[in-house]
């Protein structure tokens, strides 16, 4: 018997979008129809504030000192590794590192665990969808070590077969690297299955999660993943944090990877002795500021009812979506059932750069490009794509803005 | 409509882009180089022939970009084709003033009047690079590129 499904309850997009004071700003004397939150999401207020009361009334630096201050830094920051931790789900918050993000969680696996486990000729599988910051760390083990890349190509709509997946697994195989959710395509990969498929054999999984976590609720524990790596810039929080889910027991094995302190036990002339995790891996003064910013964010985010932020963005991407298809003259690249709100694009006669630049002096804002993603645009033939990303605070405004901006680039450019 | 878009994708521009000049790849080249700009994913590769006087005797473009970097490396190989590197250079200099939008008086007359319609790029300094990728190409090609 099937239950009843849970009804999704409206989600207000047009409050939220009061939150993000740039929002508010014209660009060109135009009203601004932010669609690159793909790139990075703008803040509301309420991470501004968070970050600038901590500062106010609470700053020093954290695990040192024995004075008020640092104490009360320090709680913070603890503070933060818990809403993490509760965001992810993780079992444990000693299972969360901060990061400076996803990039630097992503090479913090690649060296600290997969570099000493790596003989010539053993194997890393990733999907052709990556972006490059889940590609260049294993590239460097390929470089350095003798490592093997093995390919997972995509269907022609951009879904992920879980089949292919399993089928590049082999017995040299020693990790899974693939994208939660692709950030030119939307893509959303399944995942939980990849994880069993490849757990049966042995592999452990690592995740780039720096879009699937700002557009899909988050289960480590249910996905049973071994890393899971997030960035907080995309999660409506502040550059340069992010932070790294890894399994205790990974984390214990891990070797350290930044040496200075904060990570060590103790040190000697003649030898040193290291922290447990996560301390293990934070030298030095992490950005303290950033941090109780993110947990602003993930509190702003999580205050939400997740299901209908996600019924929100998809309705602008199917508004979108079917939009573009009317157009005729526009070629949607990714159309993977389930995906997420990012919309790439090819549009006839036009290059993603032109229209970008014509589209920015309507207001609005989409990124061109290769989306540091040049493996998937060789993968479908293209040189560049228009991507539009959504967030929770854009509306049917924003796409209406994108469709008279494209008809004002076709009126320019195409002959 | 914006004048400053309309000043940038001018006529002579979008017919460059779409009619490129000089289009293709000599065969019998001196010179070669290729230029990419890793941002957007712009390539264009510049062949080009220097004679005994170290004149620009023939020079083409192949590449794949956007309106702005197709059109400015039509217009440019439109330019070069018999000058010699010394001029070559002036033009150089004089064009990268023009599109950031400063002043331009070391470019020669014939060669304002041929590039002048680039001049809306200085609106647009995102996009600068776009314009510049054929001319540093070219320089690269002369001063490195040697078949």
């Amino acid at each position: 018997m099937s239950a009843a499904a849970k009804p999704i309850p409206a989600f207000d997009a047009e409050a939220a979008r009061a939150d993000f004071a740039v929002l508010s700003r014209p660009v060109h004397g135009k009203r601004l129809a932010y669609l690159d939150s793909g790139a990075s999401a703008q803040k509301p207020r309420q991470v501004l504030d968070a970050m600038r009361v901590f500062t106010e009334t609470e700053y020093a630096n954290v695990h040192r000192g024995v004075h008020y201050l640092s104490g009360a830094a320090t709680d913070r920051y603890e503070a933060a590794r818990r809403t993490v931790q509760k965001f992810l789900n993780a079992a444990s918050e000693d299972e969360i590192v901060f990061t400076k993000g996803g990039t630097e969680a992503i090479n913090l696996v690649a060296y600290s665990y997969l570099a000493p486990l790596i003989q010539p000729g053993d194997e890393i599988v990733l999907s052709v969808m990556e972006h490059h910051s889940n590609i260049v760390p294993w590239h460097f083990l390929r470089e350095r070590q003798g490592a093997v890349l093995r390919w997972v190509d995509v269907r022609d709509d951009g879904s992920l077969d879980v089949e292919a997946v399993e089928a590049a697994i082999t017995d040299k195989t020693r990790l899974v690297a693939i994208t939660h959710m692709s950030n030119v395509l939307g893509t959303v990969t399944p995942l939980a299955e990849i994880v069993a498929r490849a757990h049966a054999r042995g592999v452990p999984v690592l995740a780039d999660g720096c879009q699937g976590a700002v557009h899909e609720s988050v289960d480590v524990q249910a996905l049973d993943i071994d890393f899971y790596a997030v960035t907080g810039h995309k999660l409506y929080g502040p550059t340069g944090i992010g932070a790294l889910y890894a399994k205790k027991a990974h984390l214990k094995a891990m070797r350290p990877f930044n040496g200075g302190g904060e990570m060590i036990r103790e040190v000697t002339r003649a030898r040193i002795t290291y922290a447990d995790p996560p301390a293990r891996f934070e030298a030095g003064t992490p950005p303290i500021i950033e941090t109780v910013g993110l947990a602003a964010a993930l509190d702003y985010l999580s205050a939400f009812d997740r299901a209908a932020v996600r019924a929100h963005e998809h309705d602008l991407l199917t508004y979108a979506r079917e939009a573009l298809r009317e157009l005729g003259w526009a070629r949607v690249i990714g159309d993977a059932p389930g995906k997420g709100a990012i919309l790439s694009f090819e549009a006839q006669g036009m290059h993603a750069h032109d229209l970008a630049t014509i589209l920015d002096r309507e207001g609005v804002a989409v990124r061109a490009g290769h989306h540091c993603a040049q493996v998937l645009m060789e993968r479908f033939g293209v040189a560049s794509t228009t991507r539009a990303s959504f967030a929770l605070y854009n509306t049917r405004a924003d796409v209406d803005a994108l469709l008279a901006g494209l008809a004002r680039a076709r009126e320019i450019l195409a002959p | 409509m914006d004048n400053s878009l309309r000043e940038l994708y001018q006529e002579v521009i979008l017919d460059h882009s779409r009619h490129p000049r000089h289009f293709g790849t000599l065969e019998d080249a001196t010179h070669k180089a290729e230029g990419y700009n890793p941002l957007c994913g712009d390539r264009v590769t510049v062949t080009l022939k220097l004679d005994g006087d170290g004149r620009v005797a023939d020079i083409k473009f192949a590449g794949k970009g956007c309106a702005i970097s197709q059109a400015s490396a039509s217009l440019m190989t439109d330019l070069l084709a018999g000058k010699t590197q010394d001029q070559a250079e002036r033009m150089m200099q004089g064009f990268l003033h023009l599109v950031k939008g400063e002043p331009a008086n070391d470019l020669p007359e014939d060669a304002r009047a041929h590039l002048e319609v680039m001049g809306g790029l200085s609106e647009f300094p995102m996009r600068v690079k776009c314009a510049t990728l054929a001319w540093h190409t070219y320089k690269n090609a002369v001063e490195e590129g040697a078949q």
